[in-house]
């Protein structure tokens, strides 16, 4: 199996033709995800958190800056397209295919042969407590059963880094607990790179090795948190002091940040 | 609802309908006495229709295959032209206004043009089914490969897919429940084509077997060669919709009057 992959940005901006001018969305953005780390971005809706992950899936050129994926052999170079797996906020599950073929689609373009990326994806799908569903078509499945066969099909178009965008932001809350839980152990053994953006604190830091808080738009880097909860972690782990603290702080940095202010919304109430 | 009521629930009515209306023409005729030349009653039509059984049974079958010639043809010409101009905007510009053209024209004043250039053989009415039946399936795949959600798109090009593989595997199924609806539509005009093209000149075919009935006032047998035509129509949609069960079995398509909108 894959490595996983780590990532450099350094000097990413983003600016967005619009009428009238053009519109700042991302404002000289600079980290870096060590290959194998856990990390999320934080930040109000809107922020340009999409856009930085179009940026680093390869959908989208930055209007300046770098990204660059290294592995153990030093930087990888070649396009990222086809290289970062991408899980977008819906499933978005071909209803013609049943959970199995929808997950090898990524290896099917790849030219992977039919048995060997089948055999691939019943493996994970044995890991990911998706066996018995494997011949369901999507309209079968529940709305977390579905992100898992979503996941399932990003893990395995491109192992090394997995970019996830507001996975979870569409299921109602107990189905959302339940499946950070699940995304916990399956990232603990799948040794891969997950770059995480959401609005949910709580999210954040019950997954993530590093937050980055981003401020609304343009988007910069406010704050860096990093949460050292031990691992193997569980839904418990946010009643832990160490978690109220991350919190709070993460809080702290929103506020400061501007991201907790919602002008137009109190406008309104009065 | 049980299998069987639902079947009698949506078969009784228009049954229904269709005896009474039957039953009113067949009255109105034996009382006012109108002659069999002018309008035959029902029992009339229905004693033609077995008695010329093999004739219209053999005239039938010739109309049938050129409507399923043409048929086949429009399909592949409607959906080459849908690919065609989804593949670039300047195309699109250059072939779809000719197209809309196309049906602008009426095909009674097209077709007697086809008979000098190829004969009262077969093709020319080949060609006009082709004609009816195209733009309804190249409209229905434009809009049905535009219509594709973009950030499924998107998902594909993370995957590394090409063009051409994002088309096979995500844009032509997606389409196919759209492609369906103007089949479903080009079905309904494809006999109507064929009859069209016999109309202004064929050797067999209901069309003209209708056009000599009609020259000799034998309105009964006239009566029955509709008749006919509206059954290869009927049968043919239902073929169609048979295939678009099976064909997309995940696409639960709202066109049944039955289903609340």
């Amino acid at each position: 199996m894959s490595e996983p992959l780590g990532v450099r940005v350094a000097g990413l901006s983003k600016g967005l033709r619009q009428a009238g001018g053009v519109l700042p969305v991302l404002d000289n953005l600079t980290f870096d995800v060590p290959p194998g780390r856990f990390i999320s971005l934080l930040g109000p809706s809107g922020a340009g958190k999409s856009t930085l992950l179009g940026i680093l899936a390869g959908l989208d050129a930055p209007s300046a800056g770098t990204v660059t994926l290294y592995g153990s052999g030093g930087p990888r170079t070649g396009p990222l397209l086809g290289q970062v797996g991408y899980m977008p906020q819906r499933s978005l599950l071909l209803p013609w295919r049943s959970a199995l073929d929808n997950a090898v689609v990524g290896l099917e373009v790849r030219g992977v042969p039919q048995t060997e990326a089948r055999a691939a994806a019943l493996a994970l799908f044995r890991e990911f407590g998706l066996s018995e569903f494997a011949t369901s078509p999507p309209a079968a499945l529940s709305g977390g059963m579905r992100q898992r066969v979503s996941f399932a099909r990003s893990a395995l178009a491109a192992r090394g880094l997995l970019l996830l965008d507001e996975p979870f932001g569409a299921l109602d809350a107990l189905t959302r607990a339940a499946m950070q839980e699940w995304l916990l152990g399956v990232w603990e053994r799948l040794a891969t790179t997950v770059i995480l953006v959401t609005h949910d604190v709580d999210e954040a830091v019950l997954l993530s090795d590093t937050v980055y808080v981003l401020t609304p738009r343009p988007a910069r880097i406010a704050h860096q948190v990093a949460v050292t909860l031990p691992r193997p972690r569980l839904l418990e782990s946010t009643a832990t002091p160490e978690f109220a603290e991350r919190r709070a702080e993460l809080l702290a940095a929103l506020r400061a940040a501007g991201s907790l202010a919602d002008g137009t919304r109190r406008e309104v109430a009065r | 609802m049980s299998r069987a009521r639902r079947v009698v629930y949506r078969v009784v009515p228009p049954a229904l309908t269709v005896v009474v209306l039957l039953l009113c023409w067949e009255g109105y005729v034996r009382l006012t006495g109108v002659p069999r030349r002018i309008l035959p009653a029902p029992s009339a039509v229905g004693e033609v229709l077995i008695s010329d059984a093999a004739i219209l049974r053999d005239q039938a079958w010739v109309t049938l295959v050129e409507t399923a010639l043409g048929f086949a043809l429009a399909m592949i010409v409607g959906l080459g032209f849908a690919m065609l101009i989804d593949r670039s905007a300047l195309l699109r510009r250059a072939i779809y206004p000719l197209l809309v053209a196309s049906q602008t024209v009426p095909s009674i004043a097209y077709a007697p043009l086809l008979i000098i250039w190829f004969g009262y053989g077969i093709l020319p009415k080949v060609l006009v089914v082709l004609v009816y039946c195209f733009f309804p399936v190249t409209v229905a795949a434009l809009d049905g490969f535009r219509a594709t959600d973009p950030d499924l798109i998107r998902l594909f090009r993370t995957f590394g897919a090409s063009g051409r593989q994002i088309f096979t595997r995500v844009r032509f199924p997606h389409a196919l429940p759209a492609v369906f609806s103007g089949i479903r539509i080009a079905i309904t005009y494809s006999v109507t084509g064929a009859i069209v093209g016999e109309y202004v000149g064929a050797a067999q075919g209901l069309g003209i077997y209708i056009q000599r009935q009609k020259n000799s006032f034998a309105v009964d047998r006239v009566f029955a060669a509709i008749l006919v035509v509206t059954l290869l129509s009927v049968g043919l949609f239902a073929l169609v919709a048979l295939i678009e069960r099976l064909a997309i079995p995940w696409h639960v398509h709202a066109a049944s009057p039955d289903r609340p909108v």
